[in-house]
């Protein structure tokens, strides 16, 4: 008897134990899904574009008569962050994705084409439209988009008497004259991340070099171009731990003359009244040649949950969040160039002091158009490259190394 | 007390035995040992066993971002395993893991029991002192990293302006140069390290009789032979202990190289930690990552076991 009752009480407190495991576990990943309420996973973490985003949101879901919420990660976290969900079946319905990480989930078969949901390419320029796609389906619907520019400091520039530079040769010679006592002529970041790559590109791609053929010489005389500002102490040393927020820091505290940039750093700029700052498109290695940069920002997507109704909804929410009068209340509010052609033409009379941004954007390139989901290969082993090749290897060797990183796919 | 209460009334309508029968005793207690063993048996299988077997397996497959939608992910053989050994960063990664773990744990080591030996003596403000040597413990890893970034720093960093008004130079490329990173990380190691190894060697050290120092003086002997004769043997078990866990929180790092030098300059300060979290988390290649983790797990179990060694021929 006493037997029987010990063995039963324990199978109960094992089964106790294990409903409990479960159900903790369990909570985790069933989800209920409110009819009337649609989650967005974005990386809107600063309190000011979680703020903007909150208000659009707001906008939309009263004109869609739905709640709808946002879920901020930071921004390396929203892919790992939305492949754990989808292992959990718990995919929200719509994924603010990095432009250069969409492939990877569109390629998993993460996510639905847009079109087929009723949203129209139409006033987007052919660019952004690939910039959105994966092997010619459209599955991201960008707001807005940016890219980098060379900012100066106009009082700096003015005192030297040096006009604003536009090929390398004249990028080099004025960086070197600006720099004086603890001023550096320019500041940019050769980080070991994306940062340094997304920083790189308009060197490599202006002077023709392909992300394909990492040792081709045109890459080669890009990385040698940098090398040159090194050695002519135009750069500090430490560029090659600076992210693009370190650069920022640098030319606000007057460390820099010039940087390379992207708008993102405009709203942080503007705190300071003192500070006058211009800006222009990147130097060219020849005068007359194409200053063509990497498209950068994220894209709108609806992932594949297999509610098809919610899916539709999710659409809608799209579209809207990516209308035209959004985009422009967006890019005024974050200094980004609108996506859509209409609006981008009315951003352009409104912030006129940012119109060489906008040209920049037009000629930018997507980072994924050639490579697709295998761009974060090519990625780390740029990164290296350029490092090794800044602290000290030849930028041919360092370059023959990473194309054979990039092939062998490590 | 449940059990008692409830069996009482049940035994009372058997027929009382004397004797109680021995077989069904044995095993009453035998069930009630496992029953205190199970919770620690559960969580172990569930915490640390699943995610173990989990782990082997996954670097024996294909295992991609697509795998999260299908849950399908095909083995692969060993293709994961050599595809890992013939990329030169790997080789390299663990030389850096090596140096850098036998690097902090040698500093951490020799400072903290320096220390723990200084503050073995009561001195007016020795609490104070001790206590204040306590702080980097208490930073969080990640804001120790990021603050060690801006004091590294080539051309604005406080140290070099440090040395530089000595006269020292003050140019040093601490976290830009890939000669120089890998013992910059291992210094700022090396000092989040000490704390730890300061108050277990002086909880250590408190336990050491003070007769067995006053014999030693009245036979003559000097600081540095009570030291070697009184002080090292019987420390030997705590000197065990600090390596050892020591070793595990080395061996592993990733927090602290990521917010330092984010494995730069050039992988100068790859890890096995970092390759792993850029095998997984950056190329989203979740069978190479799970290569790089096993390596390291195999690298601490071979540890682990000459510490179970060395502690049962010490229980001896």
């Amino acid at each position: 008897m006493s037997k029987r009752f010990n063995t039963s009480f324990s199978t109960r407190i094992v089964a106790a134990a294990c409903v409990l495991v479960a159900s903790a576990t369990l909570t985790g990943c069933g989800q209920d899904r409110d009819d009337g309420v649609y989650t967005v996973l974005n990386s809107s973490t600063d309190e000011t574009y979680h703020r903007w985003d909150a208000e659009a949101m707001a906008r939309c879901g009263k004109r869609l008569g739905i709640t709808i919420e946002q879920q901020s990660v930071p921004a390396a976290q929203v892919m790992t962050k939305a492949l754990r969900m989808a292992s959990s079946k718990s995919l929200p319905d719509i994924v603010q994705f990095d432009a250069s990480e969409m492939p990877t989930f569109a390629e998993a078969g993460g996510l639905i084409d847009l079109r087929t949901l009723g949203l129209s390419t139409r006033d987007i320029p052919r660019g952004i439209v690939d910039f959105g796609s994966y092997k010619g389906t459209y599955y991201g619907a960008a707001r807005s988009v940016n890219t980098l520019a060379l900012f100066y400091n106009k009082d700096v520039l003015r005192q030297a008497g040096l006009p604003v530079p536009t090929t390398w040769d004249e990028l080099r010679a004025s960086a070197k004259k600006l720099t004086r006592g603890k001023r550096y002529g320019l500041a940019l970041s050769a980080g070991g991340a994306e940062d340094g790559v997304f920083q790189f590109l308009p060197f490599m791609w202006s002077n023709g070099g392909d992300e394909r053929r990492l040792d081709g010489p045109r890459v080669v005389q890009a990385l040698d171009f940098w090398k040159s500002l090194l050695k002519d102490g135009s750069l500090s040393k430490s560029t090659v731990s600076w992210t693009q927020a370190d650069v920022n820091d640098q030319f606000m505290a007057g460390n820099a003359a010039m940087m390379i940039n992207g708008p993102w750093q405009v709203e942080t700029l503007n705190t300071d009244k003192s500070l006058h700052w211009g800006i222009a498109r990147i130097p060219v290695p020849r005068a007359g040649a194409a200053s063509v940069g990497p498209l950068g920002g994220a894209v709108l997507t609806v992932p594949n949950t297999g509610d098809a109704a919610r899916e539709r909804m999710a659409g809608r929410i799209v579209a809207c969040l990516s209308s035209e009068q959004e985009q422009l209340t967006y890019a005024l509010n974050s200094w980004m160039v609108p996506a859509n052609e209409k609006a981008a033409a009315v951003w352009r009379k409104r912030v006129p002091e940012l119109q060489a941004l906008a040209g920049q954007v037009a000629a930018a390139r997507s980072r994924t158009a050639e490579l697709g989901a295998g761009w974060s290969s090519v990625s780390l082993a740029l990164q290296s490259a350029f490092q090794s090749a800044l602290t000290g290897q030849s930028s041919q060797a360092a370059l023959k190394r990473a194309q054979q990183r990039a092939t062998s796919g490590n | 007390m449940t059990t008692s209460s409830i069996t009482a009334p049940a035994a009372a309508r058997e027929p009382r035995t004397t004797v109680p029968d021995p077989a069904r005793q044995r095993r009453r207690r035998t069930l009630a040992r496992w029953g205190f063993v199970a919770p620690a048996v559960v969580f172990m299988l569930l915490f640390f066993g699943y995610p173990l077997v989990r782990n082997v397996v996954m670097s024996f497959q294909h295992y991609t971002p697509k795998t999260f939608f299908t849950g399908h992910a095909p083995f692969n053989g060993t293709d994961n395993w050599s595809h890992v050994f013939r990329d030169a960063l790997f080789g390299k990664a663990l030389w850096h893991t090596l140096v850098f773990t036998a690097g902090s744990l040698l500093g951490q080591f020799c400072i903290g029991l320096a220390l723990a030996v200084f503050f073995n003596r009561r001195f007016p403000l020795g609490g104070v002192l001790r206590s204040l040597i306590l702080l980097p413990w208490l930073v969080p890893m990640v804001v120790s990293g990021v603050v060690w970034r801006r004091i590294l720093d080539q051309d604005t960093g406080v140290l070099n302006s440090f040395l530089g008004t000595l006269g020292l130079g003050g140019h040093t490329p601490w976290l830009t140069s890939p000669g120089v990173a890998l013992l910059s990380v291992i210094l700022v190691n090396i000092w989040i390290g000490i704390p730890f190894n300061m108050v277990i060697l002086y909880g250590g050290l408190q336990e050491i009789p003070r007769e067995l120092y006053e014999a030693a003086s009245l036979d003559g002997a000097s600081a540095w032979r009570s030291f070697r004769s009184i002080t090292l043997p019987m420390l030997r078990p705590v000197i065990t202990v600090v390596l050892v866990l020591g070793f595990m929180s080395t061996v592993k790092i990733l927090d602290l190289i990521l917010a330092l030098t984010d494995g730069g300059p050039a992988d100068a300060t790859q890890t096995l930690g970092t390759l792993t979290y850029q095998n997984s988390f950056v190329q989203l290649d979740f069978g190479a990552g799970a290569v790089v983790g096993n390596v390291l797990i195999l690298i601490s179990a071979v540890f682990a076991v000459f510490y179970l060694r060395a502690n049962r021929t010490e229980g001896k």
